[in-house]
């Protein structure tokens, strides 16, 4: 934990900014991962600012590098970042979860532009990736891939599975990512299933592996713009993160993994530490 | 034959799971980029085939048709459905065929639980000739297959006369009777059912016999045109008789022919796990699957709904 409380880095503006969004989308569907949505703000910021080739009118360009949530309970960031981009229009937020929406409370491939693939159910993202990954060196592509997982997804069997393989295809094209916050739905990773030491594990299973503040902008641009971290492994990225970042009331606490129901004041609440309604 | 498909369309790669050593090496030699033979990893190479085929390829998955269906049934349900992306999964040994290994390795239940998936197909060929006009089709299918595998070997009962359209079942035997017999079978049982049907007509029994190599999408049509003039409809399948062939045929009647059903038999698993090894055949005398069983059954029943 005390690698959680050095994380004291204050959100600029743009970092509020795609939060007010996430709320936006917490107002409209009444309901929401909070806390597993804020903590994946500043990754996906940075990879869709910095790191990511697309194309937002033309989403399935084959070129494109792919980036998969496979923690898809955080859809709200990555609506918030795909709307930022142009993918979609922000008055989908209004309709999040809603029987008219087309923003479900995990994203779907098909339906949303820019979804890479249908995630929810968890560790399904990691062998996904390893597919793409492979199809992009069978075609000679550049594309490369990015698959975001939460840390209590990493529990499941399937994700170590994917990383065998990976580690055996040196995939150094593809780029497993951990939004470690620390704190599953039913407690802290460290009480429900302790992950430690995660570093080694992923490079145990082959990967080019580091950690980085995960709420730090310049960290984050600074790692994802020099990868491959080894040309002959995949790497792993492991991001300390706050659970529930931003909203001061959430913030490290499992109680607002997902919540529903919003009272007015503590909608009002969310929108003032976020700066303002977008 | 994956090899052979691989050559001809650059969309189809190989993806195995554990499986026998040097297996399709000549695919591995000349094409390595499209030969995976990956550890005992059924969830991920589920998964792989998904990423495979969202850009473009045509993956065959195989390994034993348990693994390939329970072992990673959320990944097969989403990655591959929900997707709806052109996987194939090919499941050795499908039924019965390893008896002597005891119910870990039975897939008697593949049919059920792959037919309720949405956008799934669903298919067991007769034999391997039969396979070959399979794998061809797969080609122009945009749609994840399961395929039921037997163990190889199987009397060929298929003909290339008959044709193969996935989706479109084969009369392979008709009657002139008004009104006969029809049993309709899947997979290796249909080489049984014609066997039945050899005897029953030796016995005066006027017998059709159609072939379901697809259970989904059922061709609905074939079936009820000749359910409407049968004595009784007799399905039989190497399959629990919860929701495989039998209960997809049964659905159908009910909701087609309704009030004027014909007599209806499913002939199949009991619902329990195997009580005994032996071999297959060992396993469909114990549920009287024989030809000589069913023909049995079949004649008992008919002379029943004769006096009643």
């Amino acid at each position: 934990m005390e690698q959680v409380r050095k994380l004291s880095l204050a959100l600029d503006e743009r970092s509020k900014y795609l939060r007010s969004l996430v709320v936006r989308g917490l107002e409209g569907g009444n309901r929401g991962h909070v806390g597993a949505s804020m903590s994946l703000i500043e990754i996906l910021r940075v990879l869709y600012d910095d790191v990511l080739r697309y194309k937002p009118g033309d989403p399935n360009w084959i070129e494109r590098d792919r980036c998969v949530l496979s923690k898809g309970h955080g859809c709200l960031a990555l609506y918030a970042l795909l709307i930022d981009k142009g993918f979609l229009g922000v008055e989908e937020l209004d309709r999040f979860c809603r029987v008219d929406g087309m923003l479900g409370g995990h994203p779907e491939r098909g339906k949303v532009p820019g979804v890479e693939a249908s995630t929810g159910a968890l560790g399904h993202g990691l062998p996904i990736g390893v597919g793409i990954a492979l199809s992009a060196r069978m075609q000679k592509r550049d594309s490369r891939v990015f698959v975001i997982m939460g840390d209590g997804e990493i529990n499941e069997g399937s994700v170590w599975e994917a990383a065998l393989c990976a580690g055996k295809h040196k995939l150094s094209n593809l780029c497993a990512i951990i939004d470690y916050n620390k704190i599953q739905s039913a407690g802290t990773t460290a009480e429900i299933q302790d992950l430690e030491p995660l570093v080694d594990k992923w490079k145990s299973f082959g990967f080019a592996t580091v950690d980085v503040d995960g709420h730090d902008v310049a960290a984050l641009k600074a790692l994802f713009t020099r990868l491959p971290l080894d040309p002959a492994k995949p790497t792993a990225i492991v991001c300390h993160t706050i659970k529930g970042k931003g909203i001061p009331f959430a913030e490290g606490d499992p109680k607002w993994h997902h919540h529903s129901n919003f009272s007015p004041q503590v909608l009002e609440q969310m929108y003032q530490a976020v700066g303002a309604r977008s | 034959m994956v090899y052979e498909l691989a050559k001809k369309d650059p969309r189809v790669v190989f993806i195995g799971s554990d499986l026998s050593p040097g297996l399709l090496q000549k695919m591995k030699d000349s094409m390595p980029e499209r030969h995976y033979m990956e550890g005992v990893t059924e969830a991920n190479v589920i998964g792989m085939s998904a990423g495979m085929a969202m850009d473009g390829f045509m993956p065959f998955v195989n390994t034993i048709a348990t693994f390939i269906t329970r072992r990673c049934y959320e990944q097969v349900a989403l990655d591959l459905c929900l997707h709806h992306l052109p996987v194939r999964l090919i499941g050795n040994g499908g039924g019965l065929v390893y008896a002597p290994l005891g119910p870990t390795h039975l897939a008697v239940e593949d049919i059920a639980i792959m037919r309720v998936l949405p956008n799934m197909t669903v298919t067991a060929v007769a034999d391997a000739e039969e396979m070959v006009r399979l794998m061809e089709a797969t080609l122009d299918w945009p749609h994840p297959i399961y395929i039921r595998l037997g163990k190889g070997g199987d009397p060929i009962v298929s003909r290339a006369e008959n044709g193969f359209e996935i989706g479109k079942a084969i009369v392979m035997r008709r009657s002139q009777a008004p009104d006969p017999a029809l049993l309709i079978s899947c997979g290796v049982m249909t080489g049984r059912a014609l066997e039945a049907a050899d005897l029953l007509e030796a016995r005066g029994i006027p017998v059709e016999v159609i072939h379901v190599h697809t259970i989904k999408p059922l061709d609905e049509k074939l079936i009820i045109e000749r359910a409407r003039k049968a004595r009784g409809v007799f399905t039989i399948e190497e399959h629990t008789v919860i929701g495989g062939l039998g209960s997809a045929v049964i659905d159908v009647l009910v909701e087609q022919i309704g009030q004027r059903m014909p007599l209806v038999k499913k002939f199949g698993l009991a619902d329990q796990f195997a009580k005994n090894y032996g071999s297959q055949d060992d396993l469909l005398e114990i549920s009287g699957l024989q030809p000589h069983q069913l023909a049995d059954s079949v004649q008992q029943m008919l002379q029943r709904l004769r006096v009643a």
